[in-house]
């Protein structure tokens, strides 16, 4: 029982440790990453690679989920004889939830992973200290570049994914369930608001500031060796994908209503 | 004589004490180095010099203690303050360190571009001139450090800690990994841009030969504290069982208490 206890303090006081180095990395981040000066080449090497080379990926996870979506809804709104909200359904569903939440999960695989990978290859090979002595700060010319890259790429990335799902969804509506190409366009439009598509976009924002937070938080405290750099990219990955559930949540909660 | 009497130390480093978590890095180290002198701190594996070069530079927070460059303290320092000072710094890390994103170039000139706002062009140029003195080819500018040899990575991260003629140079095991002729090489590199900067040095090294071509004077460091401090002339003589061990490279002594256990292997076991 004492065993169980003591480990149960242990397991809660490392877990208010981490919260409490993630809220200083925030802190310093934002204090240091988002003030000039800014470094131009860096941000636009990020916004290649976190929005460019993603492109792919979000586009073809948004298809095939907005084309699943249309069926999936046109055999359960079938059994109540509604399939004339499939396509209604598709777009709320892809603007509001699956494209923000689906294109955020893959790029915290691809992108979170990524920058705890170089991050963390930079510490343990001694290049952050290098920068520290070449009188550049890392929270500015490392984290601040990817923080500003995370949160702009991303709802350029959704609204793309957006697009791309509601399209699978049309595909599917018009060529598989034989709906009829202007009507399913009308229904997709017709109950479409700004807001489905601005909530999406703000989501978005704070799930590419999240994926990109956490690769550099794990790449910045990333352990020493090969082990080191393969936990950090993997604790990169899982607290991104949880945060960006719980911020989903949230965010959803927030403007409920 | 009175005058040289009265010139303080370019870095005095005083009662230095650090510890990480229950283990005492460095305990009451004291170092003094003079300006334009060149010092190589020698110790074994593990021993704190790393960490003290560290703390001279920043990377560490000693937690207690005093270091002073040109008689100026610089614990408590503000963060412009330790800017400014590190902008009088030049350091080469055990493996280089160069950034693998930048070829060598940029590596090479990435302070005096931040500093000066130099553009591409000027900067490729005097990165041109840089590793020119440094004996590597033009070709070399647009490589990327994985790209380079180990020695050719020493020899760039040199040319990156001397570009913008730092007053000071810190050179962290300048020669471990290379072959005697390439650490010969870099020595002579290290001795060369050191006497045309004027810089004050010091080397972390465990490379005798090394210490003996660009020493002036040796320090040794043992359970985190300077044990022996003198002229590179000296450290054959200094009386003190430890450095005597260390310099003469001899595997049983007091700084390794226990003789690892031979077995003997008999002669058939040779045979086959």
């Amino acid at each position: 029982m004492m065993r169980f206890v003591q480990s149960l303090g242990a397991s809660l006081l490392s877990l208010c440790r981490m919260i409490g180095s993630i809220t200083l990395f925030i802190a310093l981040a934002l204090r240091w990453g988002l003030v000039p000066p800014f470094y131009g080449r860096q941000i636009v090497r990020q916004l290649i690679d976190i929005g460019y080379y993603s492109i792919p990926v979000v586009g073809l996870t948004t298809l095939f989920s907005g084309m699943v979506l249309a069926l999936q809804s046109y055999t359960g709104f079938a059994r109540f004889s509604a399939e004339d909200t499939v396509a209604t359904v598709v777009v709320l569903s892809v603007t509001r939830e699956l494209g923000p939440v689906l294109a955020g999960l893959m790029v915290a695989g691809r992108i979170g992973a990524s920058i705890a990978a170089e991050i963390g290859t930079m510490r343990v090979t001694d290049q952050i200290d290098a920068l520290d002595t070449l009188s550049t700060r890392p929270m500015q010319y490392l984290v601040g570049p990817r923080l500003i890259a995370g949160t702009i790429c991303l709802p350029i990335l959704v609204l793309i994914g957006d697009i791309i799902g509601v399209f699978g969804g049309y595909l599917v509506g018009v060529y598989r369930l034989g709906f009829n190409p202007s009507t399913y366009l009308s229904r997709t439009l017709e109950f479409l608001e700004f807001d489905d598509v601005l909530l999406g976009l703000i989501k978005a924002a704070i799930f590419g500031f999240i994926i990109a937070l956490m690769g550099c938080y794990h790449g910045y405290h990333s352990g020493r060796g090969a082990e080191g750099v393969g936990k950090a990219t993997t604790n990169a990955v899982v607290s991104a994908s949880i945060l960006i559930l719980i911020a989903n949540y949230t965010v959803t909660a927030l403007f409920f209503g | 004589m009175s005058n040289k009497k009265t010139e303080p130390n370019k870095i005095d480093i005083s009662n230095l004490y650090k510890q990480f978590g229950q283990n005492v890095v460095l305990n009451n180290f004291n170092l003094a180095i003079k300006n334009g002198e060149s010092l190589c701190l020698i110790g074994t594996s593990g021993c704190g010099k790393s960490v003290a070069l560290k703390c001279l530079i920043g990377l560490i927070h000693a937690d207690s203690g005093s270091i002073k460059v040109d008689g100026q303290e610089t614990l408590g320092q503000s963060r412009s303050e330790h800017e400014n000072l590190l902008n009088r710094f030049g350091m080469t890390f055990q493996f280089g360190a160069l950034f693998d994103s930048l070829p060598i170039w940029e590596n090479v000139t990435f302070r005096l571009r931040q500093k000066e706002k130099l553009n591409r062009k000027i900067a490729r140029e005097i990165a041109g001139d840089i590793i020119d003195q440094l004996g590597l080819a033009p070709r070399v500018l647009d490589l990327y450090p994985a790209e380079l040899s180990g020695g050719m990575q020493k020899r760039a991260a040199i040319a990156r800690a001397i570009a913008d003629k730092p007053e000071i140079l810190l050179f962290d095991e300048p020669t471990s990994g290379l072959d005697p002729i390439t650490s010969g090489v870099i020595n002579d590199l290290i001795l060369n841009s050191v006497k045309r900067l004027g810089a004050t040095t010091l080397t972390i090294s465990h490379d005798m030969a090394s210490v003996r071509q660009i020493a002036d004077k040796v320090a040794m460091i043992h359970h985190g504290s300077i044990i022996w401090c003198g002229p590179v002339a000296d450290m054959h003589q200094t009386g003190i069982p430890e450095v005597d061990q260390f310099v003469n490279g001899r595997p049983y002594g007091p700084l390794t208490s226990t003789a690892p256990k031979i077995e003997k292997t008999a002669p058939s076991e040779i045979i086959n």
